[in-house]
């Protein structure tokens, strides 16, 4: 059997999913055998090598960054999954929807009670930064997400469960202990 | 044998059961092992039934099983794929018409929705978020008022009370802008148990208890390993 190409990101995301995707422990050996990673932050693949058959998304959309990198997953990816809260609901960076951009970066860099130095008053506007969206998106409001496994982070066992699924075309079964939001 | 004196027959999902005359639906289900889920309704006070997340069939027509008392020969239909599905869209309206962000909330793994959630097999809502900005009020001292996890149940409303049977917490505004708040000057001495039970009451965690968060381990709290409305189906 060919080996399957998976790639990963994360984008608004604090690397979590990532860390629950290694406590699958042992069973690497296992999907190492199963499966070829492409572009991912765990070989430090930059660009896509090749068309890739599962894409694992962790984290919303903040800024115009991340909308870039996961559209370039969804034009290289034949299955797109949405990894954990943050991907599925916008989970913590959400907390700032509903709230406007100006005053969440006043409150960052000026007015916060941790800013400490900062009396030329510069909110960081480089021509090389990312944009910061009006709003916090899930990954399924950008693009079509395929799969969704929640959970902050979702369960070792759960993304287990459904890799090995998807890596060996099987129907996903997703036990009630292992499908949290939280 | 079953004493079915002073009761009356009726077809639950094909099955008949007994229900005491002048029961709801949802009292006579229980007393049966039958599990039909609540949100807005609590034991102890009148059903409002504005959550209809309780919706069931009845000659083909959907009513709320928290409000319509039992009749002989009624049959209703309530574990469908139809009602569960609409069940489910309920939760996930309420997820999306709030700020549900589960991993930072003291509720999490006791709170109703997300258990309804859990049960209905909710990965994703299908609706579009809505966002809305709702404050937090936190001036009382016993208490923690988070309106954004808010689904206006009324259950605190309904039921706690001081002796004398004024209410602590009440509505303010209307439509899309209805909310519950405390009423600062009674919320000022509120007592410790009281607190404790409004925020027991509260089927999220609008409500929270000042002082202790997050009590119970991940894996230990009430519907980490249970669906809800198991405690009635497993009844023997």
């Amino acid at each position: 059997m060919n080996k399957k190409v998976i790639a990963t990101t994360s984008l608004a995301g604090c690397f979590g999913c990532h860390m629950s995707l290694l406590d699958i422990d042992e069973r690497i050996l296992d999907l190492i055998e199963l499966v070829e990673f492409n572009k991912s932050p765990i070989d430090d693949i930059k660009k896509f090598t090749k068309p890739v058959d599962i894409g694992i998304i962790e984290g919303g959309c903040c800024n115009s960054e991340n909308v870039e990198i996961l559209k370039y997953f969804r034009e290289n990816c034949k299955i797109l999954v949405s990894l954990g809260e943050c991907a599925i609901m916008g989970g913590l960076p959400a907390m700032r929807n509903g709230i406007s951009v100006e005053e969440c970066l006043n409150e960052a860099y000026l007015n916060g009670p941790t800013v400490q130095e900062n009396h030329e008053k510069i909110i960081p506007n480089d021509e090389e930064l990312p944009i910061i969206l009006d709003r916090v998106y899930t990954c399924h409001e950008v693009v079509k997400i395929d799969y969704f496994l929640p959970g902050c982070p979702p369960r070792a066992d759960l993304i287990w469960n459904a890799l090995y699924a998807l890596v060996t075309e099987n129907p996903m079964e997703l036990p009630y202990e292992v499908v949290k939001f939280d | 044998m079953e004493n079915t004196e002073n009761k009356i027959k009726i077809t639950l999902d094909g099955k008949t059961i007994y229900a005491r005359k002048g029961s709801t639906i949802v009292e006579a289900a229980r007393e049966n092992g039958i599990y039909i889920p609540t949100l807005c309704h609590f034991e102890g006070a009148d059903p409002k039934a504005c959550c209809r997340i309780c919706t069931v069939k009845i000659n083909n027509r959907f009513m709320t099983s928290c409000t319509t008392p039992v009749s002989e020969g009624m049959e209703i239909e309530n574990n469908t794929e139809e009602i569960n599905d609409l069940r489910k869209s309920i939760v996930e309206l309420l997820f999306v018409s709030g700020n549900h962000f589960c991993p930072t909330c003291e509720k999490s793994g006791n709170c109703e929705l997300q258990a309804l959630a859990y049960r209905f097999k909710m990965l994703v809502p299908r609706f579009p978020f809505s966002f809305p900005r709702k404050e937090v009020d936190a001036s009382n001292p016993k208490i923690v008022k988070e309106q954004n996890r808010c689904i206006l149940c009324k259950r605190c409303i309904k039921t706690i009370r001081d002796e004398e049977g004024r209410h602590y917490f009440a509505y303010k505004n209307r439509g899309q802008h209805l909310e519950v708040v405390l009423d600062p000057v009674l919320g000022a001495d509120m007592p410790d148990e009281l607190a404790k039970k409004a925020m027991e009451n509260c089927p999220t965690g609008s409500i929270l208890y000042k002082g202790k968060g997050f009590e119970q381990p991940i894996g230990t709290r009430k519907y980490d390993n249970q669906p809800i409305g198991s405690e009635i189906e497993n009844q023997s």
